[in-house]
């Protein structure tokens, strides 16, 4: 194991500003900020529940917008990561996208909701969550970057 | 309905948040799951970062009776173990491995233009409505 492009002090200020949105948006509105039931649930609800998660998400993409153009290394994009020849990447993105949507919805959250929201409020549910997709995520990693890769050579 | 728009403000503040963790690059969050080979802990900080804020913030909001627009707080938390979460959170788990992106960072990505978060998000909402109407969930 080699540790690379470890950024401490912005992983943590970045993941402090997303722990006070949290707690902002429960303040103000009573709402758990789980990134994938905010999209989800734009297509379900009341009229009043969608405006406000489009609000919301308005809100990150401007956040997320300033962010990127003030602060050149946050533009850092390797969506090469995965490893796979570039003829395979948009097939890869679309299973990936499919199965985050589905696995979100039927799990009842992702990083957000149940990895920070459901946590902090100590819900057994959101442990066994966080602790499953973590080891799936791994052990698909550890097949592609270890397994088939050192096979193909 | 004027208080909705304070829905923006949090928003702005998790986008902040995001794009400033480095959880928008695809290859922080896989070196992070890549446990045995080159591995970034950062994602571990900005989990970390959030939960223990989230922990405090959580503590002191809940001392009021009620939100400050109006409402009210959620239910009890829940606790349910089931096989729709082991076998969600898996499939979940198996997309986020395979390309990098969860929900809350792909969305960030769109705001700077990047067609793979593009092609992402869509599948990502597809595979979201197509769980939505199999197993009837986020009925309001």
């Amino acid at each position: 194991m080699t540790i690379v492009d470890f950024t401490p002090v912005s992983a943590a200020i970045g993941g402090v500003c997303i722990g006070a949105s949290a707690a902002l948006l429960l303040a103000l509105n009573g709402k758990i900020a789980g990134m994938s039931g905010m999209v989800a649930r734009l297509f379900t609800g009341t009229v009043g529940d969608r405006i406000w998660r489009a609000v919301f998400l308005l809100g990150l993409l401007a956040g997320a917008a300033i962010t990127f153009a003030a602060w050149d290394p946050s533009k850092v994009f390797r969506p090469d990561a995965m490893g796979f020849a570039s003829e395979h990447r948009w097939a890869v993105l679309v299973v990936a996208g499919l199965l985050v949507g589905f696995g979100t919805r039927l799990g009842g959250g992702c990083t957000s909701g149940h990895g920070v929201c459901g946590m902090a409020a100590g819900s057994r549910r959101s442990v066994v969550a966080v602790l499953v997709f973590m080891a799936a995520g791994a052990a698909v990693v550890y097949f592609y970057r270890h397994v088939a890769l050192a096979q193909i050579g | 309905m004027s208080k909705l728009w304070f829905a923006f403000l949090p928003g702005l503040l998790f986008g902040i948040g995001l794009a400033l963790s480095g959880m928008t690059d695809p290859a922080k969050v896989v070196n992070f799951l890549d446990f045995t080979g080159t591995w970034d802990p950062s994602l571990a900080l900005v989990m970390g970062g959030a939960l223990v804020t989230f922990a405090i913030g959580r503590r002191l909001v809940l001392r009021r009776r009620a939100p400050i627009l109006g409402g009210s707080f959620p239910r009890a938390v829940n606790h349910r173990i089931d096989a729709r979460l082991v076998i969600g959170s898996a499939l979940f788990g198996a997309g986020w491995g395979l390309a990098g992106f969860c929900p809350g960072p792909a969305v960030a990505n769109l705001a700077a233009g990047h067609l793979e978060a593009l092609a992402f998000v869509a599948a990502m909402v597809v595979g979201m409505r197509g769980a939505q109407l199999v197993f009837g969930l986020d009925r309001a």
